[in-house]
């Protein structure tokens, strides 16, 4: 199987995702009234991730990417901020936000194919960052489209390649895009 | 000072001025039970846990304190389940304590396990699953704190039994100023700028209508409201939740809008040009079909909420804040201004009132009794002041529609959550609290058949409280929709004539009983009632089982298409 080389964009491709960064105590059950939240008001999730924001684990930040298009997002910001654990809500549209992802692929791949394989991970800027007799794991962070992009490459080159993806973070942009 | 968490919890229910828990022992909240042998809070022990969410709920609705509910772990906790969703869709003050099994046992299905902090999540403002003995001042100060705050609601407390055991080194709990809630900081004061625009709005409005809501309520904002009434002269409308904010007998009072609503109060809503929501959240029971509602109004949308401005109706000014304070300071803006003559509005609103009065057909001989004629009397007949609480149904709207609400927290009912079964235990809880009041519950039969039994411990902790049951043997606004819109195929909504017999079943229970069968027996059967004060009463009123709430706007429809009485149609 040839791979080909990755040229794929990191531009954004159109989008109606915002994102909210909700800073939130860090207590037991904080992530459950959160997504049950968005479960019985009948908001969608497109992504989420978790993780302590501070050295202490007092906070945390979870990063939320909703649908625009779809969700009412004053009223999602709007009951997020009844909860009493959320501290403060940014809600960014895209060009306000720096936005990172970081995708792991374990690629089942014949020594022979490996070459093309290291020349699309070279052009994207991932990382072989594990590797068998048969398969090999890459690594690569970026922004959503170019993940989706490196993404689709791979499964169209190996299509039984086994993928994670983290869901984005983002932190507001230092100089938003006019 | 060692004390247990047991103690712990009762000390910090005392310092928060709890004087009664409702409440009933269980394995898992059995330590807690003891040290209440020694404290002064009043405790009244119930017949089913549900009974004691409703009575805290009937406590703090009459009172404004917060009710405070105790109950074991598993099916104890799950039976609080209703009142607490009954509490959340009102807005009540309620702190519920539950027994949870030893923290090393969570997990494992023990005995009487279940996970109350994740069923409740969805309907309490917070809670707490406490950790250590050490925590317990501070969470039952927030507890409290958040429950009685911003938009008030329930909170519960969930407490292992091995917390409860455990020694901990009392502190005092915190004062409200320090206690750690980064994320909880209720807005009280309005924006100034959205005052004055709110103002202008008022000022340049010849078709406005207050719309008062529950908030007027729960902020003790109804001298605000009547202030600002008499400051704009702007008629008032009072929703289910609100019913007594404003005199009914206030010159600028038009009633209840709404579902059942009159057909002023509706009609006056979807005519204006600007709608002055204080304390409501234009609830579909309230609006109709939502596209067609009030479509030439503006809205200026105050709500302690900011959650609530935009949810479903767009505010042209939203303003976040205590009802009291911003009817204040809308107030003193108003009266900077110059306002616009009302007076065709209200010659077109007294004309809507001649037209169509609340009304319903006389009398007639050898049939069933008429249930608004039944409200009227027991209105008439009972103390300035009485307290009026309704379960769910057609009896609710009679009583919300034919009492004449004169005095704020003098009607108390489950509106958002629509709960049948609120009447006799929440009576009981208002009895309580105000004591000195007459309280009456007003039933119907299907909603006093789920929740009777809390006239036993009515009877037991000498709680007088008087039900009038509006027996017409049906499931009465469910048989209503399937006359009106199921082509009268009654499916499921027929109870009995005969049984319960309503007066055995009151003297079983330590109550007296009386049925009413005629119209001569309404008045004496009232004054007999209002005469006994050392127990229960329960009056059986065999009503009209035909009998059908009117106005009505059908579920879906335009508030244009308000379906009146048939004496008032067209046709007639």
């Amino acid at each position: 199987m040839a791979a080909e080389p990755f040229t794929g964009s990191t531009e954004h491709s159109p989008v109606t995702h915002h994102i909210l960064s909700v800073l939130v105590e860090n207590k037991a059950g904080v992530l459950a009234r959160v997504a049950g939240l968005f479960s019985r008001r009948g908001f969608n999730i497109s992504s989420l991730a978790v993780a302590p924001s501070d050295d202490d684990a007092t906070f945390s930040r979870i990063t939320i990417v909703v649908d625009a298009e779809s969700t009412p997002i004053a009223q999602v910001v709007g009951q997020l901020n009844k909860l009493l654990n959320v501290v403060e809500i940014r809600d960014m549209a895209p060009a306000e936000a720096t936005e990172r992802e970081l995708l792991l692929a374990t690629v089942t791949i014949e020594a022979a194919d490996r070459g093309h394989l290291l020349q699309s991970v070279a052009h994207a800027g991932a990382s072989i960052i594990d590797f068998s007799a048969d398969k090999v794991t890459v690594s690569l962070s970026g922004t959503p489209a170019h993940i989706t992009a490196f993404e689709a490459l791979l499964l169209k080159s190996y299509p039984s390649t086994e993928i994670q993806r983290t869901g984005l973070v983002a932190l507001p942009r230092l100089n938003p895009q006019v | 000072m060692k004390i247990t968490g047991a103690q712990a919890l009762i000390k910090s229910l005392e310092a928060q001025g709890t004087e009664v828990i409702f409440g009933l022992p269980g394995g898992a909240i059995l330590p807690v039970y003891d040290p209440i042998l020694d404290s002064n809070i009043r405790h009244i022990l119930v017949r089913h846990e549900q009974g004691a969410g409703h009575m805290a709920e009937g406590y703090a609705q009459a009172t404004g304190r917060p009710g405070v509910a105790m109950v074991t772990s598993g099916p104890g906790a799950t039976n609080i389940v209703t009142p607490i969703s009954n509490a959340y869709m009102d807005s009540i003050p309620l702190v519920v304590i539950s027994g949870q099994v030893a923290s090393g046992a969570i997990g494992t299905d023990a005995f009487q396990e279940c996970d109350i902090t994740g069923i409740t999540m969805g309907i309490t403002k917070h809670n707490w699953l406490i950790k250590s003995a050490d925590e317990i001042p501070e969470v039952i100060a927030e507890a409290f704190y958040v429950a009685t705050t911003g938009r008030p609601g329930p909170v519960l407390v969930d407490l292992p039994k091995d917390v409860a055991q455990s020694q901990m080194e009392w502190h005092e709990p915190p004062s409200t100023a320090d206690l750690d809630l980064p994320g909880y900081h209720p807005q009280l004061d309005g924006d100034p700028a959205a005052i004055a625009a709110a103002a202008d709005l008022l000022a340049s409005s010849v078709r406005p209508v207050l719309y008062a809501g529950g908030g007027i309520l729960k902020s003790r904002a109804s001298e605000a409201l009547i202030k600002l009434a008499e400051a704009t002269g702007a008629p008032v409308v009072t929703t289910l939740m609100a019913r007594g904010a404003i005199p009914d007998s206030h010159e600028l009072c038009i009633g209840m809008p709404g579902m059942h609503g009159n057909y002023t109060a509706i009609t006056a809503m979807q005519e204006a040009d600007l709608l002055v929501s204080l304390g409501a959240r234009f609830d579909d029971r309230v609006t109709g079909q939502l596209s067609t509602f009030a479509p030439d109004a503006k809205v200026i949308h105050v709500d302690i909420d900011p959650a609530e401005l935009g949810k479903v109706r767009r505010a042209d000014v939203g303003i976040a804040g205590d009802a009291r304070r911003v009817i204040e300071a809308l107030t003193s803006a108003v009266e900077e201004r110059q306002l616009e003559d009302l007076a065709p509005w209200w010659s077109q609103l007294h004309a809507w009132q001649e037209r169509y009065p609340l009304t319903y057909d006389p009398q007639e001989p050898g049939k069933g009794l008429r249930p608004q004629a039944i409200v009227e009397a027991i209105d008439a007949a009972s103390p300035a002041g009485t307290i009026v609480v309704a379960g769910v149904g057609q009896h609710q709207m009679w009583a919300a529609q034919h009492w004449s609400y004169e005095l704020p927290y003098t009607w108390i009912n489950s509106g958002g959550a629509g709960t049948m079964g609120f009447a006799v235990p929440a009576a009981i809880g208002a009895k309580v609290g105000m004591p000195e009041r007459t309280v009456w519950a007003i039933d119907g039969d299907g909603c006093f058949q789920m929740t009777a039994q809390e006239l036993v411990t009515a009877r037991i902790e000498g709680i007088p409280i008087k039900v009038a049951i509006l027996n017409n043997s049906y499931l009465g606004m469910v048989r209503q929709w399937q006359e009106m819109f199921y082509e009268e195929r009654y499916s499921e909504v027929y109870l009995s004539t005969d049984v319960p017999d309503y007066v055995m079943w009151a003297e079983a229970m330590g109550c007296v009983g009386i049925k009413v069968e005629t119209p001569e027996e309404v008045g004496p059967a009232i004054e007999k009632a209002n005469a006994i004060t050392d127990r229960p009463v329960v009056i059986d009123f065999r009503t009209d089982a035909m009998e059908k709430v009117f106005p009505m706007v059908p579920a879906g429809v335009s508030n244009s298409e308000v379906v009146v009485h048939p004496s008032q149609r067209e046709e007639a």
